[in-house]
């Protein structure tokens, strides 16, 4: 028996945005309780996200973060994965791009090192991610934990190298060189007049992203390898049953994870701050989970749920800037609500909505 | 060639109070690092600076926490674009967003804590924390008996390699058989504030015959001058002076004023003594320092006192001159 | 009977979402007596069961207790009422002793002892009067099916249940020990007490029911005396149309052997051997069933056949191909490669999945083939094309192949397996259970359809634990008792005989080559 399927845009539509508004709500009374109104809070979020060319660009900005990981966690989740290493296969990812970067930097314009940069930060993130994927496909080790020892793994890597290897001598800062030209992309407002992003660091990796959902969408919906996914996730015995190989589904969509969560780095590392530098990833491999979890793990969702996101991030900014009564400390409190609501709590209202749309619609089939 | 300008800060500070009166225009503002304004450490002295600026001179300042990298120059040009100054960033992170955002804005007056950026609108303060560690190393080594102490980082970086590097000849300037036992806390932000972390790191120096144990490691610190106290060991302080967290079991502190470099900047500022260039901050300017006081009195004996000044004297004068691990990232 | 009903029904109703799993239902059990309920799977039977013990509350209508309206919230209200209820799936907890599964939730006070004691003599008492014989030290999990299940009788009865419901009780039983079952369900019901007894089985009902009631899609249809009905009415009632309850089939023709195992041992994740020296052979146009309890080795037979399973030993010959299963790289990929289809005994663990649409699930294992490949993607086109065809060639309703498998019925389900593994033309066939949770309308189709597949000359091994549908579709039997072989019969052969055989009891002939399987 089936508790019946609701129409696709109630599913995806209408159920996140009550959620999103309850988030809001909530968030509203603590705004309240520290003394500020919750109505100009809003106002100055949502300004501060979307109503200046420069605060759209940075919310695009750290929306491309968040379409990588949250892809990321995506494909992973696909397979029944969870993936929770996108902030250490992230971090690798960034090794990749740097290493790339640095050595192509001063010779060859920035599109030739892009594929490259490209490149080393797909094969670095899929690297940090082998490990975890081949402990869980051969020694039945939990990727969960596995993934997330490969984070403090990844910390400790990343500083040693920064610190010993690969810092400027004599900087007090254990990050490398700044890239010239051809290890930059090009900000937006560099390539295009439409809309002035001002001094957002949005770049080329924004199309990029865009791009990998594209991709992912094809590979998972419409490819053997997809489907082989897709099965191994949504049942494993069928999928054994089926003949296909969990061992390799683990390993391949580990693989396509961690590249994608590495690629995240193209944007921070290659499109904004132009050089490698510690904890540049900064909690987003974090928040692709609750990205792909309110995107559903589909693209579209994700891009929705990141852009999402991104406006928490910028608008948030603007907001703890704004009111300065509201701390940064707040700003994680509404994000965390919005994710609680929008993930945990995703079946809070479902119910209710369930039982508003159902009797319009007659049993679709005889259940049983 | 970096202008070096050398100003005694203790001795300017205490002007502050006098020029208190004058009030000039200025919109000063705080950016802080990662680590946040209360992070027990050096950005919460910046925090601690700029609200005795207030409290002295009734003018009133703005600041920021970033949640993430790209938010440092965004924050820099908010302040800027609202005409804030002085802006002072604190911690080394800053230094590119600074240098950019500076130049965007060359009217408006920049200031960078533990960075150097050689800009005209901008004032780089950075502290010579080897000099100031090296004489609580000193202390350290003649409050041993076992000849054996300690030292706990935060992050492995080559900043608290500095610290280690000072107190380390400190102490072998002391007992050149002495062991020094250097434990980092981790490779993350969240090494500077790990203090259950700190503890056992401490507690294990002590189980190897470490008696002595200094930190600089902001918030970690905290349990590490926790487990001296249990242990009925000694731990050192850093940054602020911690001497009173533990009375008895703290044997001193290393003071390295960032409190003090901030206020005294924005002082510069309203009684239009601004002035850009680097200030480096050591023993001789009054920037980092021992931290003696009621706490500690009886834990610090002549003789201890004597060698410790004399140590300091020594370096003032240019008789020691402690090596530097950030300027060949070796230590001696 | 006596005047007032132990339980009345009155317009009950309850909807899950879009599905109304019961339409105002009116029942009346008389005290004392034995009520069956009979229906297909997803009829309502159970539904209502869970209304009446609690676990579900009715949208509307009222229930009555011996003439009282009660208003039953959970469990523990129903069991106060003196209901009680055996479950399909026991709700046992192995480690525990019978004595402490039955005194579980029923301690009677913080210390055990003074309940311990209690419950001795109580469970003593049970026995004599009921005739429900079980040691009160044994450890559940080391007792048989049917002692558990008597278990779980002893437990509503140590509750007070005067009105016992069982649901679908006999599925995991031996014939034997459902014969044992039925008798104590008399003893109880001369005591006084009232029985409901939930099934699809109708020789069930007709054995031991003395009133039945019959559900059709959420609606109760029929209540009739038992005496005064027949299987054949029965099953019109439950379907709505009239059914052949009988396999129609022509004597096997069997030609060359096709399929051939030989020493096969398995062993399971606990380390248990599971299958034990099965050697047999499956001739081209004929149905080789293999009965037995559920539990006894068929299920990892068959999956060892299949390439899913690994055999410690063992080879298996198709055609004229050997492959030896125990030392060679195995999977159920390269097993379809070789011609075996293979429809497994789960469709929901295993032969679906269910969140897929149905074209998804059309190709499940086939997906690798050429055929539905346009350069790197999937030919949507094409899967679709042909999902559609088997659609409509095995009538599967709705005839909708975007919509997910989880909405199609369980007939319509297993009938989009039985299309997948049959239209890609296998020269073996491996069923299990193929009528499992199936409607009686599709069991008819699917039997018709696995004799024609026989007649086209192919090989069909069938697991299944209904004994009436091996003996209706087999031309062949092996018996399977604790992972071996323990006979071999011809089509048609004694049901006794059989479920003696499934019960472990040696056989005496030895008429096959087989042997009884030696204790681990």
């Amino acid at each position: 028996m089936s508790a019946g399927q609701l129409p696709r845009w109630v599913d995806y539509g209408l159920i996140p945005l009550i959620n999103l508004i309850a988030a809001f709500l909530v968030s509203g009374l603590v705004v309240l309780l520290i003394g500020e109104n919750p109505i100009d809070a809003v106002r100055v979020l949502i300004w501060g996200a979307l109503g200046f060319g420069e605060g759209v660009g940075f919310t695009l900005f750290y929306a491309t973060n968040f379409i990588f990981t949250g892809l990321a966690v995506a494909v992973a989740f696909h397979a029944g994965l969870f993936n929770i290493g996108g902030e250490g296969q992230a971090y690798v990812g960034g090794l990749g791009v740097a290493l790339a970067c640095l050595a192509l930097d001063r010779i060859v314009p920035w599109w030739v090192t892009l594929p490259v940069a490209v490149a080393g930060a797909a094969v670095m993130g899929a690297a940090w991610a082998f490990i975890p994927a081949w402990l869980q496909a051969k020694r039945g080790s939990h990727i969960v934990i596995t993934t997330i020892m490969f984070n403090f793994i990844s910390y400790s890597l990343m500083v040693y190298l920064l610190v010993n290897v690969l810092a400027k001598p004599g900087s007090m800062q254990p990050e490398t060189r700044t890239f010239e030209e051809g290890g930059r992309l090009p900000f937006l407002n560099d390539i295009q007049s439409l809309v002035d992003f001002g001094t957002a660091p949005v770049n080329l990796a924004l199309v990029l992203a865009l791009i990998a959902s594209a991709l992912v969408w094809v590979i998972i919906w419409r490819t053997r390898l997809g489907y082989e996914i897709r099965s191994f996730g949504a049942n494993a015995t069928a999928a054994v049953y089926a003949g296909m190989s969990p061992a390799r589904i683990i390993i391949i969509t580990m693989l396509i994870s961690g590249g994608l969560s590495g690629m995240m780095a193209l944007n921070e590392i290659m499109g904004s701050q132009h050089r490698l530098l510690i904890e540049f990833v900064a909690g987003y491999g974090f928040v692709g989970i609750a990205v792909a979890l309110m995107g559903r793990a589909h693209p579209v969702g994700i891009i929705l749920a990141a852009i999402l996101f991104g406006m928490l991030y910028q608008g948030g900014a603007e907001l703890a800037f704004e009111m300065p009564a509201i701390s940064r400390d707040m700003i994680i409190v509404i994000q965390g609500l919005v994710i609680l609501f929008a993930g945990a709590l995703e079946n809070l209202f479902r119910p209710a909505i369930v039982r508003i749309f159902t009797p319009s619609r007659a049993p679709a089939v005889q259940a049983g | 060639m970096k202008k070096l300008l050398t100003i005694s800060v203790s001795t300017l500070a205490g002007l502050a109070f006098s020029a208190a009166a004058m009030a000039a225009d200025i919109n000063p503002a705080v950016l802080y690092d990662l680590g946040g304004k209360f992070d027990k450490s050096f950005n919460e002295a910046a925090f601690t600076g700029a609200e005795k600026f207030k409290a002295d001179t009734g003018i009133g300042y703005r600041d920021f926490e970033i949640q993430n990298d790209a938010q440092r120059e965004q924050a820099l040009r908010n302040f800027a674009k609202r005409g804030q100054s002085p802006i002072i960033a604190i911690g080394f992170s800053q230094a590119n967003a600074v240098e950019k955002v500076a130049k965007e804005f060359p009217d408006i007056q920049f200031a960078i804590v533990d960075s150097v950026i050689d800009l005209p609108n901008v004032r780089s303060i950075v502290f010579k924390e080897h000099e100031g560690s090296y004489i609580v190393g000193v202390a350290a080594a003649l409050a041993s008996k076992t000849g054996k102490v300690g030292f706990v980082g935060g992050m492995d970086i080559g900043l608290i390699r500095k610290f280690a590097c000072g107190y380390k000849q400190g102490v072998m300037s002391v007992k050149s058989d002495a062991e020094v036992f250097e434990n980092m806390t981790g490779d993350t932000g969240a090494a500077w504030n790990d203090p259950v972390k700190g503890g056992e790191l401490a507690k294990s120096q002590f189980d190897k015959g470490a008696d002595v144990v200094y930190h600089a490691a902001g918030g970690t610190g905290i349990g590490v001058l926790q487990a001296a106290h249990d242990a009925g060991k000694l731990g050192i302080g850093v940054d602020s002076n911690q001497n009173g967290l533990f009375p008895g079991s703290v044997l001193t502190s290393m003071l390295k004023r960032v409190d003090v470099a901030v206020a005294k900047t924005f002082e510069d500022a309203k009684n239009d003594a601004w002035s850009s260039g680097v200030q480096v901050l050591g023993l001789a300017e009054g920037g980092v320092d021992w931290a003696l006081d009621d706490n500690n009195a009886s834990l610090v004996n002549a003789d201890m006192k004597a060698a410790v000044e004399k140590a300091k004297a020594d370096i003032i004068s240019g008789t020691v001159v402690v090596h530097d691990y950030m300027a060949d990232n070796t230590c001696p | 009977m006596s005047e007032t009903p132990a339980i009345e029904l009155r317009g009950v109703n309850k909807s899950f979402g879009p599905v109304h799993a019961n339409r105002n239902i009116d029942l009346l059990v008389g005290k004392g007596s034995i009520h069956g309920i009979i229906g297909e799977n997803g009829a309502g039977k159970s539904t209502l069961m869970s209304i009446l013990y609690g676990f579900y509350q009715a949208d509307s209508g009222s229930i009555h207790v011996d003439g009282r309206e009660v208003r039953i919230a959970d469990s523990r209200q129903a069991i106060d009422l003196g209901i009680g209820m055996v479950h399909q799936h026991f709700m046992l907890v192995d480690p525990f002793t019978v004595l402490e599964n039955v005194i579980l939730g029923a301690e009677d006070g913080a210390t055990l002892s003074g309940g311990t004691r209690k419950a001795r003599q109580e469970l003593r008492r049970l026995e004599q009067e009921y005739g429900l014989k079980v040691d009160p030290d044994a450890v559940v999990g080391d007792l048989p099916v049917g002692l558990q299940q008597r278990v779980e009788i002893l437990k509503a009865l140590y509750r007070g249940a005067e009105i016992l419901i069982l649901d679908e009780p006999t599925g995991v039983l031996t014939p034997a020990e459902a014969d044992h079952l039925f008798k104590i369900l008399e003893v109880l019901r001369d005591q006084g007490k009232t029985v409901l007894l939930i099934t699809h089985k109708l020789r069930e009902i007709m054995a031991i029911t003395d009133t039945v009631s019959v559900m059709r899609r959420g609606e109760m249809v029929a209540t009739l005396k038992t005496a005064e009905t027949s299987m054949e009415e029965l099953a019109e009632q439950m379907v709505g149309r009239s059914v052949l309850l009988h396999v129609e089939k022509t004597p096997a023709d069997p030609m060359g052997t096709i399929l051939e195992v030989e020493d096969l041992n398995v062993t399971d994740a606990r380390g248990v051997r599971v299958v034990k020296d099965i050697s047999f052979k499956v001739k081209a146009g004929e149905i080789v069933g293999i009965a037995g309890v559920s539990g006894n080795g068929q299920s990892e037979l068959l999956e060892a056949l299949a390439g899913i399973r690994k055999a410690d030993s063992g080879r298996l010959s198709i055609r004229s191909e050997t492959l030896d299963l125990a030392t060679m790289d195995i999977d159920p990929a390269l097993m379809r490669e070789k011609g075996m289809g293979h429809v497994p005994e789960d469709r929901h663990r295993m032969g679906l999945i269910n969140s897929f649409a149905e074209y998804e699930n059309a190709v499940l294992g086939y997906h690798r083939s050429e055929k539905y490949a346009k350069g790197l993607l999937l030919d949507i086109a094409a899967i679709k094309q042909e999902a559609r065809e088997a659609i409509e060639k095995y009538d599967i309703r709705p005839p909708s192949t975007d919509l997910r498998t989880a909405n199609f019925s369980g007939g319509n389900q297993q009938k989009i397996v039985l299309a997948r593994e049959i239209e890609r033309d296998p020269d073996v066939l491996l069923v299990g259970q193929p009528t499992r949770g199936v409607d009686i309308g599709a069991i008819e189709f699917i039997h018709k359809r696995l004799i024609e597949l026989r007649d086209e000359g192919k090989a069909i091994l069938l697991v299944s634990v209904e004994l009436d549908e091996i003996r209706s579709l087999a031309d062949r039997i092996l018996v399977m008792f604790d992972g071996a072989i323990v006979g071999e019969r011809e089509a048609g052969a004694d049901e006794t005989e059989l479920g003696l055989l499934m019960a472990g009891v040696q056989d005496q002939g030895a008429a096959s080559g087989a042997v009884a399987g030696e204790k681990a």
